[in-house]
């Protein structure tokens, strides 16, 4: 078995959306009794925006946990770059290019925005021990360049006035802008958001939907989402897969999706007679 | 009003980098490291150096080591005495099986077996964390004890159970041993302290540092970004050891001459340490000097202001040493869980406006 082959194709804002990146095939989860994910199949193609909606409960955390490498599904496989995905401990799974975000957002309260976007650049830092306890040399020419990546990023995603800030003191939105900045400059193949929009006002959702399309445009990194609100969800996204109670329900463009009648009853509820 | 960083301009990430970004700050080190290598060894006295300044080094050794572990990786330790006593028991068994080897080895090759024990008394901390974790390392403490207690071997069957340190000279002066002058023994003590300080400055500050700090913060995100959640601990618990280790080898070996492990390495110094970095400041090296200062000062301002002026009886003002001691604890975790070194840290902020306000 290997992965589903496509043919690349240019989107009419002018994008390139390559073959496939990712494949789940049949991913099954359970917790003790409660079956989490049911034989779902879905895949992400490189380049493009992958969002996964559903009704609360429908276990679209989970999926991402799978694919972050923070839940092992009990059936089913998962394809990266061509290659079966062993089972993996999260920080592995982290070293192939994968990096996400939470959504109670999971930063490091106790460090500054500029520590916590250099930890996101961990596994660039090669240095030894021994290298960083004698700090002159290899470990401080190493910081200064890896820094000028996080320098980068604080800039795209305009940070630059808080990055000595502890991030405890941040609000709610900036928050959410440091995890962003945390898993971008891991230079992620894919990057996952879980509810990258929840709990922020209208101003703020377009801020973060912006800074999605530049971090896809820009970088060309591949993004896969979780998010609640339907508007943007059918905006910014290529592709969607919609999940209810732990099934896939649909899968394709927003304008699929949307006319979808299985999607329609799940969301508004059917008439039972 | 000298304390400005306006006007000093940095043009480089390595310049933005550097310990003491502002330039009072820097100068105000360089002068501490001036006198305390030119002046002090000229000036001191036996009981400066025997009631303060070596005690002093060698608990901010271990306050560093401690904070290593607790402070900046979150893993609670109450085994620090334990690890002492496996320091001074490695430099004893070095100092009489090798007698021709110097005391820099010697004590640097007794942290690194105290390293190696921390990290298997570091095993469980994959499993467990917080108030369980803290039981696990009190184990280590009570079983080291024990262990120096009971095996022959490590007092090399003396009649009395104690280790003593005999005569070791480097470069013709005399380290350990009776025949040790204060000053040499300070000089000494002073050179593990800037070594060890500035080797746990570069670790916290780089790759290394961030790694144990976002275990501490929140184990699980550390996790999914990719740190090795095994190896960053083992490493905290390695590093922490080796300085505990080495504040254990001079202890015995340069301040104290002989110990007997249950007196010297008790729970008690487990406490003593903890104390230290909780007043001191968690997660901060300068926290580990100040909270070692004020524990090793506070009973010497005690005597002196209790027996000397006020003539009380010695046994009252060791009472209200501890009731002090406590009640600062108390204070701190409730007020100022960042302790001194965050005092420190909003003088500073302030001194940087001062006069002005905004």
């Amino acid at each position: 078995m290997s992965m589903m082959q496509y043919q690349p194709y240019e989107t009419e804002d002018g994008r390139t959306i390559g073959n496939t990146l990712m494949e789940m095939k049949n991913i099954t989860l359970r917790f003790g009794g409660v079956v989490a994910i049911k034989d779902i199949s879905f895949d992400i193609r490189e380049g493009e925006i992958r969002a996964i909606i559903g009704p609360n409960g429908a276990g679209k955390s989970s999926m991402l946990n799978v694919v972050s490498g923070f839940y092992n599904p009990q059936e089913g496989e998962v394809w990266f770059r061509g290659e079966k995905r062993p089972q993996m401990r999260p920080f592995e799974v982290a070293r192939l290019g994968i990096a996400r975000t939470f959504q109670n957002i999971a930063l490091f309260d106790g460090m500054s925005v500029l520590d916590n976007i250099m930890t996101g650049r961990l596994n660039f830092m090669k240095s030894t021990f021994v290298d960083q306890a004698i700090w002159w040399g290899k470990a401080e020419r190493e910081e200064t360049a890896n820094r000028q990546k996080a320098e980068e990023i604080i800039d795209f995603l305009e940070i630059q006035a808080i990055r000595k800030t502890p991030v405890g003191r941040l609000p709610y939105g900036l928050k959410k802008r440091v995890e962003l900045a945390r898993a971008l400059v891991a230079e992620p193949k894919l990057l996952l958001l879980d509810e990258p929009m929840a709990g922020m006002n209208v101003e703020e959702k377009e801020d973060m939907s912006r800074f999605i399309l530049d971090v896809n445009d820009e970088f060309g990194t591949t993004i896969a989402l979780i998010e609640h609100d339907m508007g943007v969800v059918m905006d910014i996204s290529d592709r969607v897969v919609v999940m209810d109670y732990g099934k896939k329900i649909g899968d394709g463009t927003p304008d699929e999706v949307r006319s979808n009648q299985e999607v329609i009853d799940a969301y508004l509820g059917v008439a039972h007679d | 009003m000298f304390y400005r960083e306006a006007g000093d301009f940095k043009t480089s990430y390595a310049e933005d980098n550097q310990t003491f970004p502002i330039k009072f700050d820097r100068y105000r080190y360089y002068f501490v490291l001036v006198v305390a290598l030119l002046v002090i060894p000229f000036v001191i006295s036996d009981y400066w150096a025997n009631a303060v300044l070596l005690p002093f080094l060698i608990y901010a050794i271990a306050a560093i080591g401690l904070n290593i572990l607790t402070g900046y990786c979150g893993q609670v330790s109450l085994g620090t005495g334990g690890f002492m006593a496996v320091g001074a028991y490695a430099t004893y068994k070095l100092m009489t099986a090798f007698p021709w080897m110097d005391m820099v080895s010697v004590t640097l090759l007794s942290g690194l077996v105290t390293a190696i024990v921390g990290v298997l008394f570091g095993l469980p901390s994959l499993r467990i964390k917080g108030f369980y974790l803290a039981v696990a390392t009190l184990a280590a403490q009570f079983f080291l004890v024990w262990l120096f207690n009971r095996v022959p071997w490590f007092y090399n069957y003396s009649a009395s159970g104690q280790i003593s340190a005999p005569e070791r000279s480097m470069f013709g002066m005399a380290v350990t041993g009776p025949n040790a002058e204060v000053w040499v023994k300070y000089l000494f003590c002073l050179f593990f302290v800037i070594l060890l300080s500035w080797v746990a400055r570069n670790l916290t500050r780089g790759s290394v540092g961030r790694q144990w700090m976002a275990i501490r913060d929140m184990d699980i995100a550390a996790e999914i970004i990719g740190v090795n959640p095994l190896k960053s601990k083992l490493t905290a618990f390695a590093i922490s050891s080796f300085f505990v280790g080495v504040a254990g080898a001079l202890l015995f070996s340069v301040y104290l001459g002989a110990v007997e492990v249950g007196e010297a390495f008790g729970i008690q110094k487990s406490f003593l340490v903890l104390f230290m970095i909780i007043i001191g400041g968690l997660g901060s090296i300068f926290g580990s000097f100040a909270g070692a200062a004020f524990m090793v000062l506070l009973p010497v301002f005690l005597k002196i202001l209790g027996v000397d002026m006020l003539g009380w009886a010695t046994d009252i003002v060791a009472h209200i040493q501890l009731i002090v001691v406590g009640g600062l604890i108390v204070f701190f975790l409730i007020v100022e869980p960042h302790g001194l070194a965050q005092l420190w840290r909003l003088t500073k902020e302030k001194l940087r406006l001062w006069p002005f306000p905004h």
